[in-house]
């Protein structure tokens, strides 16, 4: 199967966004399970988008903002192609989390503030605890789990998924 | 009366009379208690916790959002309260930028008061939050982040007053911000320059933009001829900034003090309502003539006309053409001055002093210029005016009074009334009735009708005079009044719209006043101001008579008139700059292809024209060849919906005529009587 071209990937994208109001009934009480679903469409929170969802729900676009910055799990920036969550919880912070943290940081060349890499493949996020603390430390790359994860295997998986769009 | 239910508040025993909170009963018993976030029109916050009190058997608890209870106990200003006040603002200031004697709201600083007042000598914490960018865009008003003290009275006014929502909380814990959306500018989000956020705050993260350096530097440019106009409500609260009380005379000292600081001409923007007066009646008329039997709303207010824009496009052909008054008497005098004084329209000043911050947009219109001259070139604020009174040296209590120049400052009582809720309706009735019965309405009284609290009506069966009239204020009510019109659940001839609860007397750029009753103090300011008028209605107003001759071609909705002193309004996106690209072509000259995606479009059913453009730009490859894009309202919504191929703008279309209209732009085939 060809790969589908980026108008129809956006348009499919767009018939979405109104697939998901209408199936919340277009109720504003509804706005977080919105974003949510939306989120998952694009892997983020586009402004247009977000506009559009609040004259569709009767709310101000400021507001319809506040909500999607009040919460960390909504990204108002375009997230990468493959999301790279390193568990940063006790355990896998005492088996050397951070080092690894480091470790794609700098293969990527990302910071504190940089979490996305330019050309969109890849965003770095740290989480809590992903109840993986057997297999510390655990990094999830989309949905896929990698436990006890050295450094230079993570160098090693950051090579493999590069290599995939190649 | 023993029975009687009550609280004791610092050992003083005071009768319950329905306060809905503490707050409100402590005030009524004269203590004066500090708050940020409580404004009783609107709902309770509890955030600045400064209204603490300590109730006998409870605690500490704020008293805005505790309701009284019979048997109450309280204290305000306990040594333990006053503590805690004092730490509340000292932890405010921490991170607050105290550049207080360069701030705008240095004489009506909250914070700066309390400060004072709770004896805080210096600030015990650090700085913990970043910077924030100020946001000066926006031709009416200027956010400081760095000042906000979060109390949210401003996004509380625009939400519950307004129903404008464009500002409002974003970000979570030490990095909320107030915001309009995506923090952009206030001059690219639907805000509508009200002003009354900034009239609102307790502190300078929102003030009014002030353009009096501009004044200062045209005043002492010897090439230019500067005149001023100024709006009937200044008059009843000038005097306020120089603790003197509202009385009709204020009018002569501030003519006294605008030649002094270099005008060489004042009018008066009153001339300018009688003038609206006429052709908006005449307006009405010819449009019931003609058949039309929609409601006719005002266009005096230029905060409700961007709302309009903005919220309700498909109305615009209902909004009368009149310009506001500022727009008439900059229209005309500028021609005038700039005639008698033989120099081009540029080197002629208009300078206007307005109750009002969204006249400053409007002053920017488009609309209000004449060959890229805009009409009007500056509009100060009451409290910029009194400011430059003060920097002129000027003494305002002891300068004597002059009058206005002719011909625009001559007006009628009615004219006058313009500036407070009701006054541009009950003018227009009453002109209807003398034109149309040759004699004056005997009574002109606004009722509320239980039904619908939200406005004002005015039934008049007189004769030949027949309306129905609503009178609004603020925008949350209006939007309700919009509603049931559009619902037809009532029905109105004419509809006046001030965005400012009470009209241009409360408007945000008056002096700043925390007290309550201020308004009908102005309001009766500017009634007595009227009674002294000696013309009372606006078709005996002599000069109106004579610019008709000279300059409006000698009768009400002339050519000329329409040149003159009408305007036009367009359809306005909420927030800038929002399309979504969804197919781009590479080529030079693609044709653009847009397609509305408002909620009123949507509606009737442009997704559908979306994806079927869609699927024929992959079916019949046209991906190089055409630029597919959403827009986000509005260009036209009642009309819906609506999308532009290349130049041609297409109303209430399908898929199938914009199908063939891309093929002929595209010279595939050429549909009989369609020119590419």
């Amino acid at each position: 199967m060809p790969a589908p071209s980026p108008t129809a990937e956006k348009l499919y994208n767009f018939s979405k966004v109104c697939e998901i109001l209408d199936k919340h009934d277009r109720l504003p009480s509804k706005i977080i399970p919105i974003l949510q679903e939306v989120q998952e469409e694009y892997r983020y929170l586009p402004e247009e988008i977000l506009t559009f969802v609040a004259t569709s729900l009767g709310i101000s676009p400021a507001r319809v903002f506040g909500i999607a910055t009040f919460y960390s799990h909504f990204s108002l920036e375009p997230k990468g192609k493959y999301i790279i969550k390193v568990c940063d919880g006790t355990a896998c912070h005492v088996k050397g989390s951070s080092g690894l943290i480091e470790t794609i940081e700098r293969e990527l060349n990302l910071s504190e503030k940089v979490h996305t890499t330019p050309d969109l493949l890849f965003t770095l996020e740290t989480v809590s605890c992903l109840g993986a603390c057997g297999l510390a430390p655990a990094v999830v790359i989309n949905d896929k789990v990698y436990g006890q994860v050295s450094k230079k295997q993570m160098k090693e998986l950051i090579a493999e998924y590069r290599a995939k769009e190649d | 009366m023993k029975n009687q239910a009550s609280v004791t508040i610092n050992g003083k025993r005071v009768p319950l009379e329905g306060e809905k909170n503490l707050l409100a009963l402590i005030r009524k018993s004269g203590v004066e208690m500090p708050t940020f976030c409580y404004h009783s029109e609107l709902s309770v916050y509890g955030a600045c916790r400064l209204c603490i009190v300590d109730i006998e058997g409870r605690g500490i608890d704020t008293s805005c959002s505790t309701p009284p209870r019979d048997g109450m106990v309280i204290k305000t200003h306990t040594p333990k309260l006053r503590k805690m006040r004092k730490t509340l603002i000292e932890l405010l200031l921490a991170n607050h930028e105290t550049n207080c004697t360069s701030c705008d709201k240095t004489n009506a600083c909250k914070l700066k008061d309390l400060a004072a007042d709770l004896g805080v000598k210096e600030i015990p914490y650090k700085k913990t939050r970043e910077h924030r960018e100020p946001d000066l865009l926006s031709p009416s008003l200027l956010r400081y982040p760095d000042k906000c003290v979060l109390c949210g009275d401003c996004v509380r006014y625009c939400n519950e007053i307004q129903g404008v929502g464009a500002i409002d909380f974003a970000y979570r814990g030490e990095d909320v911000v107030v915001t309009p959306a995506f923090n952009k500018s206030l001059a690219h989000v639907d805000c509508i320059n009200c002003g009354q956020c900034a009239a609102v705050c307790p502190t300078g993260a929102i003030v009014v933009k002030s353009e009096t350096d501009k004044v200062w530097e045209a005043l002492a440019d010897e090439s230019k001829t500067v005149v001023a106009q100024i709006a009937p409500a200044v008059r009843a609260s000038l005097g306020e900034m120089f603790d003197m009380p509202a009385s009709a005379v204020t009018l002569g000292k501030i003519m006294s003090a605008l030649k002094y600081l270099g005008f060489s001409e004042v009018y008066d923007t009153s001339f300018g309502a009688d003038l609206t007066v006429l052709e908006e009646t005449n307006e009405y008329l010819e449009r019931k003539r003609a058949g039309n039997r929609t409601t006719m709303f005002t266009s005096c207010c230029p905060a409700w006309v961007k709302y309009a824009e903005q919220f309700h496009p498909e109305l615009l052909p209902q909004v009368s053409s009149c310009m506001s008054p500022q727009g008439m008497v900059g229209s005309l005098s500028k021609k005038l001055v700039a005639q008698t004084e033989n120099k081009s329209e540029e080197d002629v000043i208009m300078v206007s002093i307005m109750p009002c911050t969204a006249k400053k947009f409007e002053a920017h219109r488009e609309e209000l210029s004449s060959d890229g001259v805009p009409l009007i070139d500056h509009v100060l604020t009451t409290q910029e005016l009194g400011k430059m009174i003060r920097e002129g040296g000027i003494l305002f209590k002891d300068i004597a009074p002059a009058a206005a120049d002719l011909p625009f400052g001559l007006y009628s009582e009615a004219g006058l009334g313009f500036g407070a809720s009701s006054g541009v309706s009950e003018a227009v009735a009453r002109y209807a009735a003398r034109s149309l019965n040759n004699r004056d309405l005997l009574s002109f009284e606004p009722e509320t009708n239980p039904e619908y609290p939200e406005w004002k009506e005015v039934i008049i069966n007189d004769d030949n005079v027949k309306l129905k009239m609503a009178i609004s204020s603020g925008l949350k009510n209006t939007e309700k009044l919009i509603q049931k019109i559009n619902s037809g659940e009532v029905s109105y001839d004419i509809v006046e719209v001030m965005a400012c609860p009470g009209g241009c007397i409360d408007g945000a750029g008056q002096p700043v006043s925390y007290e309550s009753g201020k308004a009908e103090v102005r309001r009766k300011a500017l009634k007595d101001a009227g009674k002294i008028t000696p013309v009372h209605c606006p078709e005996e107003n002599p000069y109106i008579q004579r610019i008709y001759e000279k300059m409006l071609g000698g009768k009400e909705g002339s050519p000329e008139a329409h040149e003159l002193v009408h305007t036009s309004y367009q359809s306005r996106k909420r927030i800038a700059d929002h399309t979504m690209e969804l197919a781009s072509s590479t080529q030079e000259a693609p044709v653009e292809i847009n397609v509305c995606v408002g909620t009123s479009c949507f509606l009737r059913g442009s997704q559908e024209i979306l994806s079927g453009m869609t699927s024929k730009i992959e079916q019949e490859d046209w991906k190089d060849r055409i630029d597919l894009k959403a827009t986000f309202c509005s260009e036209n919504c009642a009309h819906g919906p609506t999308v532009t191929v290349g130049e041609k703008k297409m109303t209430q279309t399908s898929l199938e005529s914009v199908v063939k209209e891309v093929e002929s732009q595209l010279g595939i085939k050429e549909p009989a009587g369609v020119k590419g």
